[in-house]
Parts: C-alpha cells; structure tokens; sequence
C-alpha cells in the first residue's frame, strides 16, 4: 500500500510541476478527451499525441486537457470552459463533440477549433481525421497469408462508416491475396470493455478463425489470442507488450504529427479551417514493426504501404462488389472520399450481416 | 472499545440542522488531506473546487444546467424511496422519456407548431412512465424485487437507444452516423435568462420540487405515502393499498426521470445520440439521500451535486487532478451525510469497556 | 478440443466472478443485510489484486489482496450501515461510487501494464476423464475456491448451527437478539463474508479473465452478481445455476454473432439482462417460495433496545 501511495504521489508531483511551470505569455493548445488518458487505445493516443506536441515547442506552449468528458451537455461545458480559459485552439477529439464544437465555436470567433473525425466545419472549425482503412488493407493482405483456415475473425466496436470501412477494407486486402478469404465479425457494442472483448475473441477463435483483428480499444483480444496460440492486430496502439509472439503489427494513431503541423500554421497564421483526411503517407498513422511472421510476407506487406504511401495504390480500387452481389467500383476504379465517409454496406466476403 | 446508539426520544432539530454542515466540513477536511498528499496546495485546490464556480455567472449557468435533471429525477425516487418502492432504473426511464418525447421531432420533423415543444414533454413524461411501469407492475402482480427489474431495464433502453439512433432514427443528413437529424427550433427548450444557457428544464426542476413538497406536507396522499413506506402494516389499517402505492409512486419518478430525458435533449444536446446520459438516474440516488428523501433538500442536494461536477472539471484543469477525484468527493460527501444523520436520531456513546460489551460477547457464545 | 468444450470454458471463465460475488452477497442478505456495493468492492479488489501480483511477481498473493481489499472494503459499509444504522442502500451506492473513483486512482500507474495471469492447476486423475476432465478439473484456483465456497454456503447456512442463528437473524432481528443471537456480531461477520467474496471475484477479473487492469473494469458485473441473488431467491446452487446460465447466454449471443445470423447485436447483448428479467419474474411469481426464503428483516436497521 506505502509503494501504491508513493507511485501515486510522485506520479501527481510531476504532474504538479507541469503546471506550476506555466505563464501568461505561453500559447495554449488544448484537448478533449472522451476517455481516459490512460486507456491503452483511442484517448491514449491522442494525449501521446498531445506529448509530442509538447515536446516539439517546449516551454513556448501548455497543453491542458480534460478526460472522461462524456458526449451531450458536459461536452458543450468542457469546450466552453476550456475557450474561455484562453486556448488558442482546442482539439476536440470524439466524433460526439461535433455539435457542441460548433456551438462553442460561433460563441468564441477567436479561438480555432479542430474536431476530430467529424463532418461540420464553420469558419474557426477545422475538421482532422486519419485514414485508418490504409492500414486496415495492409493488416488484410497479411492475414490472407498468414492464416491458415483462411477466416479471419473481427472483433468491431460500433457499426458506424470508420468501422465498416474498416472491415471491408480488411476484407478486400485479403482478398487480394486469396480470393477465397472469410471475415467473421462480432460486434461487441463497445469501445472498451475488456471482459467483453476477450469473450468476443475466445467466440471467434472457438467458431474456427485463427486470426484476429480489432477494432476496440482494450488489448484483452490480444491476449487471448497470445493464450490460444494465434497471431492478432493490434489498434490504435502498439500493443506488442501485451501480445510479444503474437503481433504482426498494429495500426498506430500518432496524432502528434498533426498536432505539430496544426500548432505551426496556427503560430505563423497559416491556419485555415479544412476538411483534413490524412493517411500513411503524411504520418498520421504509422504501421508497428511487421513482427512474427516469414521474410516474405513481411517484404509484401512493406511494398504495400510504400505504395500506399506514394499513391501508386489506393486500397479501394475496383473491381469491388458489394456484399448483395451488386457492382460498386468497376476495373480500375478508385472509391471518393464521400462515400467511404458514409459508408454502410459490407463488400462481397463478409460472413455478417451488417447492422441497420 | 465500542460505539453504542443510544435512541433520543425526539429526533434532535438541533442536529438536524447542523449535520450537513458536519458532514460538508468532514468531507472539506478528508479532501483536503487527499489533496495534500496527491501533492497540491489544499486550500487552494479546495477553493477552486467549492467556491471559485459560484463567483462567476458562467459557471452558475453551468450548475443550473448540471443540476436540473438531477434535481427532477431527485424528487421523484424520494417519493418512491419514502414509500419503500426502491426504483433504481432511474437512468432507464430517462432515456426511455427522452426516446418517447423525441418521436415528434424525429419522426415528424415537418410538423412545425408552438404545439411541437408542449407535445415533446407530455410524451417524454408518458414515455418514462410507461417504463417504469414494467417494474411497477412486475412487482404488483408478480411480486418481483424492483431494485433488480428495474435495473436489469437501464441496459436494455440504454441498448435500445443505441439501436434505434443507429437503425431506423438515423439522420439521412448524418454521413450514416448514430445519430439523428437535429431538433427543429421549435423543439428546442428555450433558454430563460440572456446572461447564459440555463433553459426551461432548471424551471421544470424547481417547481416539481416544490409542487411534491407541497404533496407530501398537505396532501392526505403525501400523509398515505409516509404511512405506509413507514410501515405496510399501519398503512393497511388506515385504508391505504400498498399496491397502489407501487403503481401511483413508480409512475411519478418515471414520469419526471422521463421529463428530464427530453428536457435534457430538447434544451441542450438537440437531438439523440447513443449515449444522451453521463448516468444522471444513477447520480440522482445520491441526490435523493443527500437531501433526506425531502423534496427542498433535493433542490439543494441537486446543487451541490452539480458543483462538484463543475468544480471537479476546474481543478482537474488548473491543478492537473485526475477526474476520479470528483468521483472520491461524490462518495466521501455521501458517506458523511449518512453518518452526521445518525446523529438526529439517536445519541451516540463510546464504551471503552463495560457490562453491556460483555454482555453482548458472551450472548453470541 | 470440440466447440462445444470451448464454449463451456469460456462460459466457466465469465460465469465465476458471478457466482463469487452473488455466494458472498447471499450470505451477507441471509443475515439481513443489504449491500448495493458489490460493484464497488470487486473492483477495488480487482485493482489490488493487480497491484500486488506486479509488486510480487505472485498472482496468489494478488488473490489475497484482493481479497482483503474488498473485505475492508466493505468494513466501511458495515461501519454505516450497523454501528450507525445508516441507510443500507444509500450506503451501499456511495460504496460503489467511492470504489470506482478510488480504484482509478489507485490503478493509475498500472494502465497499460501486463499482467500475470494465474495457473491453471490440472487434478492428477480426474482432469484425464475425456470431455469433462480437462474443462472441469483443469482450472484455476479461483474456479474451485468458487465451487468450494457455493457447497460451503449451502452446507453453513442449511446444515450448521452458526448458519440456523444467522438465517434466524435474517428473518427476525428482535427475537434472535431476544434469544441471545448477537446480531450486530454476525452482521459484521456476514458484511465481511460478502465483502471478501466480491473483492476475490475482482481478483478473478483482473488476474483470470483479462489479466491486466482498465478502469471500470468490472463493466456492472457487481450489479449483475445483485440480481443473481434475488434470481437464486438466496439458495446457494441456485446462484450457481443462475451464474452459469447468465454465463452462457452473454457468450452464445457471441457466437450467434460471429455465426452471422442477421440479428441487431444490440438485441442479442440485451438478451442476458432480458433473460435474467424473466426468470426473476418466474421465480417470484411463486410468491409462497420467495417468502419462505426471502429473509424477512433484509435492509431494516437494528438497534438494540436497552
């Protein structure tokens, strides 16, 4: 218990020293964070994200935050406070900000807003999200040969467009590699749920799949596929800690490069509100080390991202059919950014039927 | 050692009085001493807790806003819970409310009339009623325990919710998102005061409040709600029925739960979205209990509840506290106010050594 | 190893801090007491459990961590509830509430972290039984401490003396103190029990079933192991009947799911707590067999009269 309240303290010191290190002149970049600062997926990166941030301009900015701010009412507050608090920009960073960013924003004209993953923008609104799908096709093709059975299972937070988009770029990654490969999905209806999230990945090995990818944000499936002997994915962090033997990569946010960029422009007076959709290639997500898997397969994974990177390859290129049969993208053909934005159907491949 | 109660012959006013303000002064010193080993300067991190908010118009809004659900839901669980009916699903028929009161607005979004808002609420006081009617009449007919029914029903609207925001409520304009399209202006709950956002719903609060204080004190049935949460016994012999109570004391604190669950999303998030609740039914209980199942002490349990809402968010931005230290406050105060009110009832004794001790030990073999 | 087998592990898995919790919480209501807390002392018990396995490298001593967190956990509410004779439901939601808060706090440093997961201990002989051997007998500690502890119960409560005095106190208060029971004693006793049990079902949590530690971590199972008493109208097999089917209908609509049969998932997750509805339902209809095993004076303060 001594060393508990000893870890506790020394832990808030530093804490106490940051703040106590701030002064009037320093610009402030703030955060809203939906989660917990600590917890292991989407939140965690974001603050990793807001440290990166820290570091590059040192003592020249502070960068406050709140957690666990839930979506509705306290939002609109948190934002508010935090515009009156004098930020010069704040980063809202859960799709369930978006109505209370734009309130606050027509109320505070000086202050630039940045939401992430959102659709409104208005003059002092900007809005940033990552291309996640790069990824998702990437991890897809290695799936398809590193499995066995040839059915990959897909453990899925909520049915919203950067979900699916998710899935059939996986699928359609895999398929590529062999046209035969199955995804079979559970929808776990939660971001974070440990418990839950490890039921859903023991269901899925159990129904014969022997990969595993995620789209929640604990690394419990990761370690029931580290127990059962499978290889899995890891989202949104680095998850190899909890899965040594067992990760071939993950899908790592690292906000902090957009940070940077954004803090720069609005500090030179170059910021201007847009609609921002970054992918590999600006650094907005950056693939973990290809591990536990053979030479050639990591060597074909690393010439799909390069060119995914250089823009040789877009992940979306016909021929696609949907799930029903029904022609999407023709030979050749790359989806637009509108409807992946929105979308909502499974192509040809997934073993689920999506959630209307 | 032991502690002994000893039983006052009359509740002591005395004591009445003065123990929230112990356990406030007890939960004040607790916090501080947390403060102070987490590293921060107590008195000031207990300022900016506790009074910075009430010195600025801003925040004031902000506690109003906070505390208006709270108070709502608040008043209607200390009818039931001074009824013996221990409706806990609060968070439920919150949601259920908000779901029934947002039928007009969403499904009927070309309907424009003054009638739309006055229709929203009466739907959403139906809705949340109707909800709580299932553990009402489970517990009625079938004779199940409403603390668990009643529970069991939040998951379920709160996955209810989730799927019809994602299903058939979508907003066609919403890029397939889970939510739907935004309330028309005339769905909105109107703001009351030009110095900030505080809307209707504060309004709402204050005069339930004082409509149930007015019940219970004047009213024969606030006198057959006292009776026979007292005792079912004494209350048969009076000619009142405990299963009317359960139906006339669960349909109210829904009937509120639910006006809070529009009013909240009318006034302030203006449309539904999966999570419309930061689990305000939950956090209402501890209202309830704070303000001794009496409705004026519910306003001003319902307050202080929202200050520390409001007063948590400003240290954990000025000190760098975890939020968690909010959470801490919320229970340490509660602990407190349920021990300062032994103190109206009964005298309390230390023995250090002593017949009745021995007494005891030896009667337990 | 069959799907069948796979599915009961899994089931085993989610179904024991269920039954842990919900055995330790009935005895705690047998003596008349009642405690909402449950959700507040599995998880301070999960996060001390965590705690100690890091700082020793040992998951058994996390176990009794664990353990004694929660039972001192859960002091605090017999402090209230019995020598102040506080409100036992309010009492008990500020618990949950202090625990959740607290348990963050104290389980900041250990987010992230990986963590120990407790052995499987295989029974020489038994475990080699074909199909049932390997699920029933090659299990962790905790799993048969839980099993332990339901035929322990069942055996105090029905079959002891100490067990006949605290049902009777359960039941009436007055005429067991009249007869000498000491029923603040037992109370405390009971309360511990219930508070020992639940703080060894978050152990089971954090060191089990997703060795690491998440704030929230136990995800309203303390309130699910509330409903399964009732569920079991506070008969120990029943609870774990009860625990186990809960178990299985959260994991089976896992597998419809992944089995891709096109039902909203938000219908298949609310199917457990709808199922535990219509079995409360079921059971408390036969209102002369709840009476028979509801204890009577369950949430009523006591204060000797002297």
């Amino acid at each position: 218990m001594k060393k508990l309240l000893l870890a506790l303290t020394t832990s808030a010191a530093v804490l106490g020293f940051a703040a106590a290190a701030s002064a009037q002149d320093k610009t402030k970049i703030c955060f809203i964070y939906v989660g917990s600062k600590t917890d292991g997926g989407w939140t965690q990166a974001h603050d990793i994200g807001r440290q990166a941030l820290q570091a590059e301009f040192g003592d020249k900015i502070e960068t406050p935050f709140l957690e666990n701010v839930p979506e509705g009412p306290d939002a609109e507050r948190a934002i508010e406070r935090m515009a009156r608090s004098g930020c010069a920009m704040v980063f809202t960073t859960s799709f369930g900000f978006m109505d209370a960013t734009i309130k606050v924003a027509e109320k505070f004209p000086d202050v630039k807003f940045e939401h992430a993953t959102g659709f409104k923008t208005a003059p002092n609104v900007a809005t940033y999200n990552s291309r996640f799908y790069e990824g998702r096709y990437i991890q897809g093709q290695i799936a398809a040969k590193m499995s066995q059975k040839g059915v990959a299972g897909y453990i899925a937070s909520f049915p919203i467009p950067e979900v699916v988009m998710g899935i059939n770029a996986f699928v359609h990654g895999a398929q590529s590699v062999n046209p035969d490969f199955k995804v079979k999905v559970i929808w776990a209806n939660t971001w974070f749920d440990p418990g839950k999230e490890a039921d859903a990945a023991k269901a899925l090995i159990d129904q014969g799949v022997d990969i595993l990818t995620q789209h929640t944000d604990t690394t419990a499936p990761m370690q029931v596929a580290a127990e059962r002997g499978i290889k899995a994915f890891g989202q949104a962090s680095d998850m190899i800690k909890a899965g040594p033997e067992t990760q071939l990569t993950a899908i790592v946010d690292t906000w902090g490069n957009y940070y940077i960029k954004r803090t720069k422009q609005l500090m030179d007076g170059t910021w201007k509100s847009e609609q921002i959709w970054d992918g590999l290639k600006d650094g907005i997500l950056t693939m973990a080390p290809y591990t536990n898997m053979p030479d050639d397969v990591k060597k074909m994974a690393e010439e799909t991202e390069a060119k995914i990177k250089s823009g040789e390859l877009h992940p979306y290129t016909g021929p696609i059919k949907k799930q029903d049969g029904s022609e999407w993208l023709k030979e050749g053909e790359t989806a637009d950014d509108q409807t992946l934005l929105g979308m909502n159907f499974y192509i040809a491949g997934v073993d689920d039927k999506l959630p209307q | 050692m032991r502690i002994e109660l000893e039983k006052r012959p009359r509740p002591s006013t005395f004591y009445a009085v003065l123990s929230p303000f112990i356990a406030l002064a007890l939960t004040v010193i607790v916090g501080g001493i947390m403060f102070w080993m987490l590293g921060k300067d107590p008195l000031g991190a207990l300022y900016s807790f506790f009074v910075e908010p009430l010195l600025d118009v801003w925040s004031l809004h902000e506690i109003a806003i906070k505390a208006a659900p709270l108070i709502l839901i608040g008043v209607g669980l200390s009818v039931c819970y001074r009824s013996n009916n221990w409706n806990i699903g609060a968070e439920g028929q919150f949601i259920m409310g908000a779901i029934a009161g947002s039928i007009v607005p969403v499904v009927f979004h070309d309907w424009h009339s003054p009638l739309v808002l006055p229709l929203m609420l009466i739907f959403g006081m139906i809705g949340g009623a109707l909800y709580a009617g299932i553990p009402a009449f489970l517990k009625a007919n079938m004779n199940t325990n409403e603390i668990l029914s009643s529970l069991m029903l939040v998951y379920i609207a709160q996955l209810f919710l989730d799927w019809i925001v994602r299903g058939p409520w979508r907003s066609p304009e919403g890029y397939n998102f889970p939510v739907t399209r935004n309330f028309a202006p005339e769905a909105v709950l109107p703001e009351i005061l030009a110095s900030g956002r505080t809307n209707l719903g504060f309004v709402f609060a204050i005069v339930a409040a004082l409509l149930i204080w007015f019940m219970m004190r004047y009213t024969l049935k606030g006198f057959e709600i006292t009776v026979l949460g007292q005792s079912e016994r004494a209350g048969r012999f009076a000619g009142f029925s405990s299963r009317r109570m359960i139906w006339f004391s669960m349909l109210l604190s829904g009937a509120l739960a639910g006006l809070a669950g529009i009013a909240e999303v009318s006034g302030n998030i203006n449309k539904l979205q999966p999570i419309i609740s930061p689990g305000y039914g939950f956090t209402a209980i501890i209202v309830a209990f704070l303000g001794r199942l009496n409705p004026i002490g519910v306003i001003v349990a319902g307050l202080v509840l929202a200050l520390t809402y409001v007063g948590g968010e400003a240290v954990q931005l000025t000190l760098s506290v975890s939020d968690k230290v909010t959470r801490v406050f919320q229970g340490l105060l509660l602990f407190f106010v349920l021990s300062c009110d032994t103190l109206i009832l009964y005298r309390i004794r230390i023995v250090l050594s002593g017949r009745t001790a021995a007494m005891a030990q030896g009667g337990a073999e | 190893m069959g799907i069948l087998e796979a599915i009961l592990l899994t089931v085993i898995t989610a179904a024991t801090p269920l039954v842990l919790a919900s055995i330790g919480e009935l005895v705690t209501e047998r003596a008349g007491v009642l405690n909402l807390g449950v959700e507040g002392m599995m998880i301070m018990g999960a996060v001390l459990a965590f705690a100690a396995t890091q700082a020793t490298g040992s998951p058994y001593v996390g176990i009794l961590a664990g353990i004694a967190g929660g039972a001192l956990f859960s002091l605090l509410f017999g402090f209230l509830t019995l020598t102040l004779v506080a409100n036992q439901v309010a009492t008990g939601l500020a618990l949950t509430i202090l625990g959740l808060g607290l348990s963050g706090q104290i389980g900041e440093p250990y987010v992230g972290m990986s963590g120990t997961k407790l052995p499987q201990i295989a029974i020489p002989l038994l475990s080699d039984i074909p199909y049932l051997g390997p699920i029933l007998f090659k299990q962790d500690l905790i799993f048969y401490i839980s099993i332990a502890l339901v035929v322990g119960v069942n055996w105090f409560l029905f079959r002891s003396r100490a067990g006949l005095k605290m049902r009777a106190i359960g039941d009436n208060h007055a005429s067991a103190h009249a007869l000498g029971i000491g029923v603040i004693r037992t109370r405390y006793l009971a309360v511990l029990f219930g508070g020992a049990c639940a703080g060894l079902a978050g152990a089971q949590l954090s060191l089990v079933y997703t060795p690491q530690w998440v704030e929230n971590m136990s995800a309203g199972r303390g309130w699910i192991a509330l409903a399964l008493v009732v569920f079991a109208s506070w008969r120990p097999w029943r609870v774990l009947a009860g625990g186990y089917l809960f178990g299985f209908v959260s994991i089976s609509q896992l597998h419809a799911q992944a089995l891709g049969l096109g039902i909203p998932s938000q219908f298949l997750s609310a199917l457990p707590y709808l199922a535990t509805v219509v079995v409360l339902v079921l059971i408390s209809h036969n209102r002369r067999m709840t009476l028979v095993n509801t204890p009577a004076s369950l949430g009523r303060p006591f204060v000797p009269d002297r």
